[in-house]
């Protein structure tokens, strides 16, 4: 080869270099756009939203519009808007310390959260994996299934559990008629009926992440554990159960976390005993109409669903280090 | 399929969103007002009448209202707010607006029995006129009563207040407003103390009595009773009146067999208003105004009240209010009666405090 031919082909070889990068670089440009478009959503949905709300929690009650003290604005010129932050304080929170009333309610609804999610899974695990062992053609009419009720408003489905429940209800006419019972039960506004609620409501939830965890397991696992001696349930306890381990926690969180926060329910399906943070951050915004503690008991109920999660994720992450 | 549902639901949530905003060139008026309470044809006839059209929307909840309103900005030109403590807060915060009287001719057809004690919230009705009144009392089904007690009326605050004789009703079923601004003044005069002391002794004491009748009462709930009572799930309610002659009427639409009856005991009752004002930011006041005027025609308040069974404001109205109703003395109680029923202005922001958190203590056991 000619010192001429080599000069060339590095120089090509240098130009492909070139549009290598820039191609790569305009790649890592669209990968990182449709990574910014979930932030900006969680920014305007929910971090600006949480400012706002934190900022309503360090402020004071007034009569007034809107009924807090103060309103930052900048019409006083920048040292008015400064003036106006060093009037926020963290008092609603210090008040939050001084009644237990507040920290029992958080605790009842994080137990009420905690034992419907149990309850969910243990429903949901067996529908979840018969709709995925189901053959192939009527599993998408399954999975319609499941996702049916949403097109009932929620309410509408809340209030049709009082018709059922109740002592005259269609439960208890049921039961009697039948002779199983000779009393009619009371389950309407007792922890029973509000465990009764959530686990039907929150259902879909809990099966469909279960539901898809398990369909993509490879079934070949459960021959090859059964060629090799394994009884069925130590085959389920030893592969099915550990690879839908995922879709399981999934399937709590999604449940989990809107029952902790649930107001609905309770308030319908529950005795007027159930103090449940929900009901207590409603006395707090609509009955004392004091904005500024409504929003220091929500942040700190936003602060206790959103550590357990994160510490979740890191556990995840460092799982997922590990087995590569 | 699914994500078609998802793009209608979002775009009508959308439009609503914009809906009150959404006024063309012909003339408008927002009006919000509490749901079940307007023979709908009043509305039709308004438009006819004048060429303005109602949007007309429902809330089922002073605090929704309250909320709504604090917030600023909600585009309604007509609310209902009930007098006390709820106008009389708002107009303090500067929620409304002074009324035009002067576009208000029909105001000389009001009651004064009624403007006069709205005066105490609303000095000089000033910033609202009266829609319907009515009172805190009992409602309840008449049979079961009477097999529980063997009466045949209640006539005494001392039915439900009374721990020996609600423990009789227990079983049968008993519910109580959930809303400690009307019951613990109701239970303070039927103590005989000051309906609206803010003594936290005497909040203590009702709270106190309270307790000791908590194990019977089934729940605390401030429109489930409506339901509970006309299908006979529950034989007795502490409530507001209107909403209890709601309950009478369904259960005897529905006929099968439950009575309801209504009483405001002889010991005297919690009255209350619920008023109609615009607020400041309203954008069609001239409007609002032409509204509210119309609401005060004697012939169209009486077919209100012959529609949803309330009292009115409106004196001149009287004479075309239906006998029926006109005769009921749990709807228009006789003079004797109504100078036993009491008003309670609105709480201070720490006897409010007070007042929820023993509230919270009674429902609650906490």
């Amino acid at each position: 080869m000619s010192n001429a031919a080599v000069t060339a082909a590095t120089a090509s070889r240098a130009i492909d270099a070139d549009k290598s990068a820039l191609a790569r670089l305009g790649a890592a440009f669209v990968g990182r756009l449709v990574i910014i478009v979930p932030y900006v959503w969680l920014l305007f949905f929910f971090l600006i939203p949480f400012v706002i709300v934190f900022k309503i929690s360090l402020s004071q009650t007034a009569i007034a519009i809107p009924p807090y003290t103060p309103v930052l604005d900048f019409s006083d010129g920048i040292s008015g808007f400064f003036a106006q932050l060093k009037q926020l304080s963290i008092d609603n929170y210090l008040w939050l310390t001084q009644d237990a009333l507040y920290f029992n309610a958080y605790v009842t609804s994080v137990i009420i959260a905690a034992i419907s999610t149990v309850l969910t899974l243990l429903v949901g695990y067996p529908i979840a994996y018969g709709m995925a062992r189901a053959p192939a053609a009527i599993r998408p009419t399954l999975l319609m299934l499941v996702i049916l009720p949403f097109w009932t408003s929620f309410l509408i489905r809340v209030y049709a559990w009082i018709g059922i429940l109740k002592p005259e209800g269609l439960l208890n006419q049921l039961l009697l008629a039948t002779g199983i019972i000779s009393q009619p039960l009371i389950i309407l506004n007792t922890y029973t009926a509000i465990f009764i609620g959530i686990v039907y409501s929150y259902l879909p939830f809990m099966v469909l992440p279960l539901y898809s965890a398990l369909e993509k397991m490879d079934h070949s696992l459960i021959e090859a554990a059964k060629d090799l001696g394994c009884p069925p349930t130590s085959a389920f306890w030893k592969i099915t159960f550990p690879l839908s381990l995922p879709g399981v926690i999934a399937g709590c969180l999604l449940v989990f976390i809107p029952a902790v926060g649930e107001f609905v329910i309770p308030d319908l399906l529950g005795g007027s005993q159930t103090l449940m943070i929900g009901k207590t951050l409603w006395n707090e915004f609509f009955a004392n109409r004091d904005w500024p503690v409504s929003s220091a008991v929500a942040v700190i109920l936003l602060l206790l669903l959103i550590v357990p999660i994160m510490l979740f994720q890191r556990a995840q992450a460092r799982a997922q280090e590990q087995d590569r | 399929m699914i994500r078609k549902a998802l793009w209608l639901s979002a775009t009508s949530a959308l439009l609503t969103l914009f809906a009150p905003g959404a006024q063309a060139q012909d003339r408008v008026v927002n009006v919000f007002n509490w749901s079940d309470y307007i023979d709908s044809s009043i509305i039709d006839d308004f438009t006819k009448e004048t060429g303005i059209k109602v949007v007309y929307d429902t809330y089922d909840s002073n605090e929704i209202l309250e909320t709504k309103l604090l917030a600023g900005g909600s585009g309604y030109d007509v609310v209902v707010p009930t007098a006390s403590p709820f106008l009389a807060r708002q107009i303090q915060a500067g929620v409304y607006q002074k009324l035009d009287k002067s576009k208000l001719p029909n105001l000389t057809n009001m009651w004064s029995e009624v403007a006069d004690r709205v005066a105490k919230f609303d000095p000089g009705n000033e910033y609202s006129v009266n829609y319907m009144w009515g009172t805190t009392g009992i409602g309840y089904n008449t049979k079961k009563v009477k097999e529980a007690l063997g009466v045949d009326v209640i006539d005494s605050w001392d039915t439900v207040l009374k721990p020996e004789n609600i423990a009789k009703l227990a079983n049968c079923g008993v519910y109580f407003l959930d809303s400690p601004t009307d019951i613990i003044p109701t239970v303070l005069n039927y103590l005989g103390l000051k309906p609206d002391s803010t003594s936290p002794d005497d909040i203590a004491k009702a709270t106190d009595l309270l307790l000791s009748i908590r194990p019977s009462i089934r729940k605390f709930h401030s429109s489930e009773y409506i339901n509970a009572l006309a299908n006979g799930d529950i034989c007795v309610a502490v409530g507001f009146s209107g909403d209890l002659f709601q309950a009478r009427d369904r259960a005897a639409e529905a006929n099968k067999g439950v009575e309801i009856a209504y009483a405001i005991p002889k010991e005297g009752a919690e009255m209350w208003f619920d008023q109609m004002a615009i607020p400041a930011d309203a954008p069609h006041v001239a409007e609002a105004h032409e509204f509210i005027n119309y609401m005060m025609k004697p012939e169209v308040i009486a077919k209100s009240t012959n529609y949803v069974f309330y009292a009115n404001g409106n004196k001149a109205s009287q004479p075309l209010v239906s006998k029926e109703i006109l005769d009921d003395p749990g709807v228009y109680p006789d003079d004797a009666m109504l100078a036993k029923l009491f008003t309670v202005g609105p709480y201070d922001p720490k006897t409010q405090r007070l007042v929820t958190r023993s509230w919270t203590k009674v429902i609650t056991g906490q």
